[in-house]
This record gives C-alpha cells, sequence and structure tokens, in this order.
C-alpha cells in the first residue's frame, strides 16, 4: 500500500497538493489523470520519496519514504534529462552500475523489441526514440515499484503503441505497482487496474476500471469527464 | 493490437466473447491449449490481471480446464460446448427479439420477416 495521509505539498506560495488522504495499492497499474496543474506530478514525486510534504506523511509499506527507497522505486520523469553525450548501451551501462535491480539482459530485450540500435548517441536520437529509451532503462530495472510521469505525453500513436506494448509485455502485474500518470487516459484504459482522478490539488476518487465499465458503462475517460461535471455542479 | 473495446463494457468479458467465438467457431477444437496470459495480453493490448480475470471466469463456466504445470485447455466436454453453443444462441435471439419489439414488432409479424428475409435472392445461402 502506499499510503498518503493528509499530504498536503506547497511550493513557495504555490499549493500543489492538499489534504490527500488515499490509499494506493502496491500491485497492478494505476492511472493518476487530471487536468494540468491537478497535481499529478507532484503525487508521484511524493509517492517516490523525491518530494518531502510540508504537511501530513506518506508512506510506502508501512515505512515513511525517503529518496533512499529509490533503490526499489524507478522513477520516470517528464523531462528529457538523459545524458546525451552517452550512446544507449553506455546509458545501459551507466544505470546498470547505479542501480543493482537493473537487468541489462531485459534492457537488451526491450532495445531490440523496439528496434534501438544500442550504438547510436542519444543526442541523435529523434524525440519519440528518446521516449523509447527512457522507458527501456525505467522498466529495465526489476524494481517493486515503478513511478512513470507522462510517459506518453508529446509522442506520436506509433511511438505511444510502442511504449503501450512494452509495459504489457515487461512488466509484471503481479510482482510490481505502477502508477502512471497521463493524459491520454482512452489509449491508457486497457492497461489500467485502477484510476485516481485529481482535480484543482484534491484526490477527487479511485475506482477499479473494469468496476466502472460494469457500474456505469463508460471508460475511465467517460468516468473522469462525469466525476469532474459532478464537482462543478458542487462548486 | 489492433483491438478495439466497446468502452460500455468490462474488458474482461469482451474477452470472454472473442474466446467464445473461437471455440464455437472451432477455430479452437476441444482440448486446444491457449496461449499464456501474458501472450494473450500482449495480443490484446490489456493488462494481464484482466486476461487471468478472463481465464478465471472460464474456468468458472468449466469451458477452459486448467491443467497444473501444463497451462490452459479448451475443455474436452462436447457437452459443455453444446451448452455453449446454444446459451449464445439464445442470448443472440433474445436482443433481436427485444429489438424488434422495442419497434413495436408483433410475434408473428417478425416470423414473416425472417421467413421473407430467407426467400430474398440476396440471402439465398441461409
Amino acid at each position: 500500500m502506499i499510503t498518503f495521509d493528509g499530504v498536503t505539498k506547497k511550493f513557495l506560495n504555490h499549493t500543489a497538493l492538499e489534504n490527500v488522504t488515499i490509499e494506493i495499492p502496491a500491485k497492478g497499474v494505476t492511472g493518476v489523470v487530471g487536468e494540468n496543474g491537478s497535481g499529478k506530478s507532484t503525487l508521484l514525486k511524493l509517492a517516490g520519496g523525491l518530494l518531502r510534504p510540508d504537511k501530513g506523511e506518506v508512506t510506502y509499506k508501512g515505512a515513511p519514504v525517503s529518496r533512499k527507497d529509490s533503490s526499489r522505486i524507478a522513477y520516470l520523469s517528464e523531462n528529457d534529462h538523459i545524458y546525451a553525450f552517452f550512446r544507449i548501451d553506455e546509458l545501459i551501462n551507466y544505470q546498470a552500475s547505479q542501480f543493482p535491480d537493473f537487468n541489462k539482459q531485459r534492457a537488451y530485450d526491450m532495445l531490440d523489441f523496439m528496434n534501438l540500435d544500442p550504438a547510436q548517441r542519444i543526442k541523435t536520437l529523434s524525440k519519440g526514440n528518446r521516449g523509447r529509451v527512457k522507458i527501456v532503462v525505467t522498466l529495465a530495472r526489476e524494481a517493486e515499484l515503478l513511478l512513470l510521469d507522462e510517459p506518453l505525453s508529446g509522442l506520436d500513436p506509433i511511438v505511444r503503441r510502442s511504449i503501450i506494448q512494452s509495459l504489457v509485455s515487461f512488466v509484471d502485474v503481479e510482482a510490481q505497482g505502477v502508477l502512471i500518470s497521463t493524459h491520454e487516459v482512452s489509449e491508457m484504459d486497457p492497461l489500467l487496474d485502477r484510476v485516481l482522478v485529481l482535480r484543482q490539488q484534491h484526490v477527487l476518487d479511485m475506482e477499479d476500471s473494469e468496476a466502472i465499465r460494469e457500474q456505469f458503462g463508460v471508460d475511465t475517460a467517460g468516468w473522469m469527464e462525469h466525476i469532474y461535471a459532478r464537482e462543478r455542479n458542487v462548486y | 493490437m489492433a483491438y478495439t473495446f466497446d468502452n460500455s463494457r468490462p474488458i474482461y468479458q469482451q474477452i470472454i466473447d472473442t474466446i467464445h467465438g473461437n471455440i464455437i467457431r472451432g477455430e479452437w477444437p476441444p482440448g486446444t491449449k491457449l496461449p499464456s496470459v501474458r501472450a494473450l495480453a500482449v495480443d490484446f493490448g490489456v493488462n494481464p490481471n484482466t486476461v487471468s480475470r478472463t481465464y478465471s471466469e472460464l474456468e468458472r463456466t468449466g469451458v477452459l480446464e486448467m491443467k497444473r504445470g501444463q497451462g490452459t485447455f479448451v475443455t474436452e466436454n462436447e457437452a459443455t460446448i453444446q451448452q455453449l453453443k446454444q446459451q449464445l444462441m439464445h442470448q443472440r435471439i433474445k436482443e433481436f427479439m427485444n429489438e424488434m419489439e422495442s419497434l413495436g414488432m408483433s410475434k408473428a409479424e417478425i416470423r414473416q420477416g425472417i421467413d421473407t428475409y430467407r426467400k430474398d435472392d440476396d440471402h439465398d445461402n441461409l
């Protein structure tokens, strides 16, 4: 379980997340959805111990999270900050030297799956292939928990599809937990065990994605619209 | 992976429909070994937990049988498959009848409509 207990996070005078209390199962795939600025990235960083809450507490499997948890939690940033001067194989060696859970064989299997040449320099890659490389070095870690911040953002449909396919192929949903923030809700939908909706720095709801179809007869995107409309009527 | 799902129904049920279809058409005869959960998940582009749910649901209804250490197989019990066929036919006919009745058609009109449809040259394969 990843537990947020009364968590507030502020940046100077701007509140990024306010009084969030939620228990997210530690296994399976959780989609984190919501409009821009609703707090998705902040929620992911707090879950990984990359940010500290100003109020409240974030715990993972019963213990407060901290930066030390990066040995068992893998994080994919929405920023393109991988080292441009490396070749892909050098990046893989570097990541393997930093993370004991890094599985080189799996990394090469994924490169093959995505038709990437290990000898290519990262600075010469297209944006789409950089997106693929980021996914490779993140999923190659046999981490307990994967935090993927906008892995599909700004990428073309073919790249998005290959990333979604690699998630199905290379994530072990019975052993690993995945939190994915995304705007591509419909595309991600078949991959999600559950979806967590954020709006204006608050968690509105969390629901099992098959249960949404069963109970409401809509997919997660339709449900999210429904939840947002409900909120607008309240305020 | 170019698979599109109907948004209004759970995905595991839609995969059940696909598997039922494969079995009834005889594409997957009795005793056929099914792909692994992960392989089918990759084919459909869905979460492997969804395929697990599909398999356990089909085991519960007896359509699939799990053999320990060997995998999941289409049942060799012909009676179960016949029953499934009848059940699906009944279900589709019921949907058709509901649709017709919602348009205000009487049973006699529906019967006549089917006869006319079958006599029509365009549909003489029926």
